[in-house]
């Protein structure tokens, strides 16, 4: 029996036959790691005995740049992180920034951003969705998830221009008044969804082969997930009951009411059961609050040069991919002294090696896919 | 020139198939992506030629022109045959398969089926040599899934067969025909089941979806080819494509009736001949109705000659069946051109049906996980398929001791698949009911 040590671990590991370990590289380079990770794969015959993910190669310093621009100019920049949700990083950023300025943003924003932030949940479960079923094999919900995400950049288009990286959101409260049709744009989209949903799922929840795919991979307990620091999606389907909406409100979740779906096994299944809930929850957050945008200003009172007094904040939010967090330093001037930022992705990529090891390479790329990562925010 | 014959006549028709079925083979994967397009609300290819009609011909020149880059480390020699063994293969089987009553290349080989099954499973050692060749991890890894699943899979398919050969006491192709022809029922109505095993075994013999893994996109990025382009590249894809006619074409010749019309020796549904010249002549509208919305000058052009052909087809269709009502002195004169068209044509659309539905399933399901495949294969289909070939065999003997044939043969059969039927869903019971027990467990071995 040959014997290997994994890289990092020194746990001894023995190869079926007393084979020698082939060594993959799934990466950068590969349809299904959703951009350029890359993972080293140690596997005897198809099963995989050690993973390393590496990671980098879509680092742009985002971090550093933060530290030579100054507050507004830096806020672009978050966009390009989660470019999948970019309105989500956009919040986060902002209320960062509006929390060190002791400032709230008015009423009439809040509700926006709100109805802004959960269509862009939806758009990202619906990216989600898609690819995580391609990388399974099944090629169509790819373009049924399209088409309703389609639906959501228009509205996106018609309130700031943008689909992709919006810039929605300012620091202090929206630039843009809504657009006139707004209410009725998302919810014409909220009554067209309902049934759109029903579809994916009898393309899937009930498939045989979705089933044995998906039941039994990549467990992650509730103990390890939090222990991982998992967030988001990822940790509710290991059956921990925690969504930073209803945990520390932001924006104007508190005025909602919406559930909280969790899981029981944490296994990619679950992670699927609880994202499709969840686009349910948010469509229903949606319906609930366009029935009554308060009118009133969209920008609160902040100068036209920012100069947040010296101290520190952190201030998350919960992104469609889990918790995203800010931790900015002000030292007085115009320029942030430090942003740190939290992204969810490069945190739920950690528990990649705990679930992957046992599994078949097939199921490399379903954990890769249920762990929802954008390469983007885990690079920076 | 009566003795030339025998030479001369399988080499024209050789070089036939051999220059049109790149040409077929490209216009079923057009006819692939429209469906796929269809099916995923989106139009598939629209911008070469009317409707992207000439895709396939753009695509061919682009794989010819490509550069041909062969691997540093890979070994050169295998590397350049493998794919021409794989697509060698796939055509020789070709050879053996009968489209009408009068055109098969190799004629009457005794053992046709046998033949035909045999040297597609040749194509196999293509696919492995080419995965061994590119000296890449994944195509390695493409290669050995592929060869386990045919071995796993050629014997579920190879015992459906033999239900098939069991109704008709030959292997040779015509016969087969001619067998179910004089039954006046389709083998495949007789043994249900066994077409069923054939089909999910054919399916995951030519590697497509659900059964697609040697080439999985998402997992192995394109399998064992993965280091093949151009030109090389598309001889495996050719390869790939005709392996599907060719189980189709396995399937329509042995379960469903061939060349036959359905319900051939019923007289009173003879009508069912005007629907072959019927549906062309309704393509052929369609095209004309369409060409007015053509964007381009030479798009309609197109669109005209197009719809031109389908009537000219539908008017070569029709004759056969219109000149014995207007004539009937001709009738007996144009018998042999009725086999021949109305067979040709009846075998393509059963061909066409059977690949439909091998579309319809890889835009609808997920992939199987290899170990998922074998458990199928191993712990369903070839129990399934043995059981249902001892059941079919008794059936048989039934019929025989009490002179059934045709349809009250069924009185014989259908018991014996219902019976088959119950025990694959004990089966497919027992084997939840075993991963239901140990479903937290690792995920089970994969080359067990």
């Amino acid at each position: 029996m040959a014997s290997n040590t994994i890289a990092g671990t020194g746990e001894k590991q023995q190869t079926l036959l007393g084979a020698d370990e082939l060594i993959l590289n799934m990466g950068p380079q590969h349809p299904s790691t959703h951009g350029v990770l890359r993972v080293k794969l140690k596997l005897d015959g198809e099963r995989v005995i050690g993973s390393e993910c590496l990671i980098g190669y879509l680092h742009r310093g985002v971090e550093k740049i933060a530290e030579n621009r100054t507050y507004q100019q830096f806020a672009p920049y978050v966009d390009r992180m989660d470019y999948v949700a970019a309105v989500s990083n956009g919040l986060g950023y902002c209320e960062a920034v509006e929390k060190l300025l002791m400032v709230e943003a008015p009423p009439r924003a809040r509700v926006i951003r709100t109805i802004l932030t959960e269509l862009q949940r939806i758009a990202s479960h619906l990216l989600w969705l898609g690819t995580h079923a391609l990388d399974i094999g099944a090629l169509t919900p790819l373009f049924y998830c399209f088409r309703e995400r389609e639906e959501i950049l228009k509205i996106f288009e018609k309130y700031c221009g943008a689909r992709l990286t919006t810039h929605a959101f300012r620091i202090g409260g929206l630039q843009y008044e809504a657009h006139d049709t707004l209410e009725k744009d998302v919810e014409r989209f909220c009554k067209a969804f309902e049934p759109r949903i029903k579809d994916y799922e009898d393309l899937l929840t009930q498939n045989r082969i979705w089933l044995g795919r998906t039941k039994g991979v990549g467990i992650l307990q509730a103990a390890d997930a939090i222990a991982l620091g998992a967030t988001g999606p990822v940790l509710r389907a290991s059956g921990v009951k925690w969504d930073i909406r209803k945990a520390m409100p932001y924006a104007a979740y508190d005025q909602y009411k919406f559930e909280i779906p969790v899981g029981a096994t944490g296994d990619t299944y679950d992670r699927y059961m609880v994202r499709m809930e969840e686009m349910r929850q948010s469509r229903l957050i949606c319906l609930q609050a366009i029935e009554n945008i308060p009118a009133g200003p969209i920008m609160a009172k902040v100068g036209k040069v920012l100069k947040p007094p010296p101290g520190e904040v952190y201030h998350s939010i919960e992104a469609p991919k889990g918790e995203l967090g800010y931790y900015v330093i002000s030292d007085g001037t115009v320029q942030p002294y430090r942003v740190r930022i939290r992204p969810p992705s490069f945190v739920n990529l950690q528990s990649f090696d705990h679930m992957v090891k046992g599994h078949l390479v097939a199921d490399v790329v379903a954990i890769i896919g249920t762990l929802d990562i954008v390469l983007g925010e885990v690079d920076r | 020139m009566e003795f030339m014959k025998q030479y001369w006549a399988p080499l024209v028709c050789g070089l036939a198939i051999v220059a049109v079925l790149p040409l077929i083979v490209g216009y079923v994967v057009l006819v692939e992506r429209k469906i796929m397009a269809d099916m995923q609300a989106r139009l598939g290819p629209m911008r070469v030629g009317p409707h992207g009609l000439l895709q396939p011909i753009a695509d061919a020149v682009k794989l010819l022109i490509k550069e041909d880059i062969i691997p540093d480390d890979a070994d050169k020699l295998v590397f350049w045959l493998a794919p021409v063994l794989s697509v060698g293969a796939a055509l020789l089987a070709m050879a053996g398969l009968a489209i009408g009553p009068a055109f098969q290349i190799a004629q009457d080989i005794n053992v046709g089926i046998l033949f035909v099954v045999g040297v597609s499973a040749m194509g196999i050692f293509g696919i492995v040599l080419g995965g061994w060749a590119s000296n890449s991890h994944y195509s390695l890894m493409g290669a050995l899934r592929s060869s386990a699943q045919l071995v796993s899979y050629e014997t579920a398919a190879g015992m459906a067969l033999v239900c098939g050969l069991l109704f008709a006491g030959t292997l040779n192709v015509t016969s087969i025909v001619e067998a179910q022809r004089n039954q006046g029922i389709w083998f495949g109505l007789l043994a249900p089941v066994a077409l069923f095993t054939y089909l999910v075994a054919s399916i995951a013999e030519t590697n497509r979806a659900p059964f697609d893994l040697p080439e999985a996109e998402s997992e192995l990025v394109a399998g064992y080819m993965t280091e093949f382009s151009g030109f090389r590249w598309s001889l495996y894809f050719l390869a790939e494509y005709t392996n599907m006619i060719v189980v189709a074409s396995v399937a329509t010749t042995l379960f469903l009736g061939g060349w036959l019309r359905p319900f051939s020796e019923t007289r009173w549904l003879n009508f069912i001949d005007f629907f072959p010249p019927l549906l062309t002549a309704v393509i052929g509208v369609y095209c004309l109705m369409r060409t007015p919305k053509q964007p381009a000058r030479v798009q309609q052009l197109f669109m005209l000659a197009v719809a031109g052909l389908c009537f000219a087809v539908a008017a070569v269709l029709a004759s056969p069946v219109l000149v014995p009502i207007a004539k009937p002195s001709l009738a007996a004169a144009v018998r042999p051109f009725y086999a021949g068209i109305h067979g040709g044509f009846w075998f393509i659309f059963k061909v066409s049906a059977y690949i439909y539905f091998f579309m319809w399933l890889r835009f609808t399901l997920p992939r199987y996980r290899f170990d998922q495949l074998m458990r199928l294969g191993w712990h369903f289909l070839i129990p399934l398929s043995i059981i249902n070939v001892l059941l079919i065999g008794i059936a048989m003997i039934v019929g025989v001791y009490y002179h059934l044939n045709g349809w009250r043969l069924l009185l014989a059969t259908l018991p014996a698949s219902i019976m088959a039927l119950i025990i694959a869903l004990f089966i497919l019971a027992l084997d939840q009911k075993g991963e239901a027990q140990k479903a937290p467990s690792r995920a089970p071995d994969s080359y067990a």
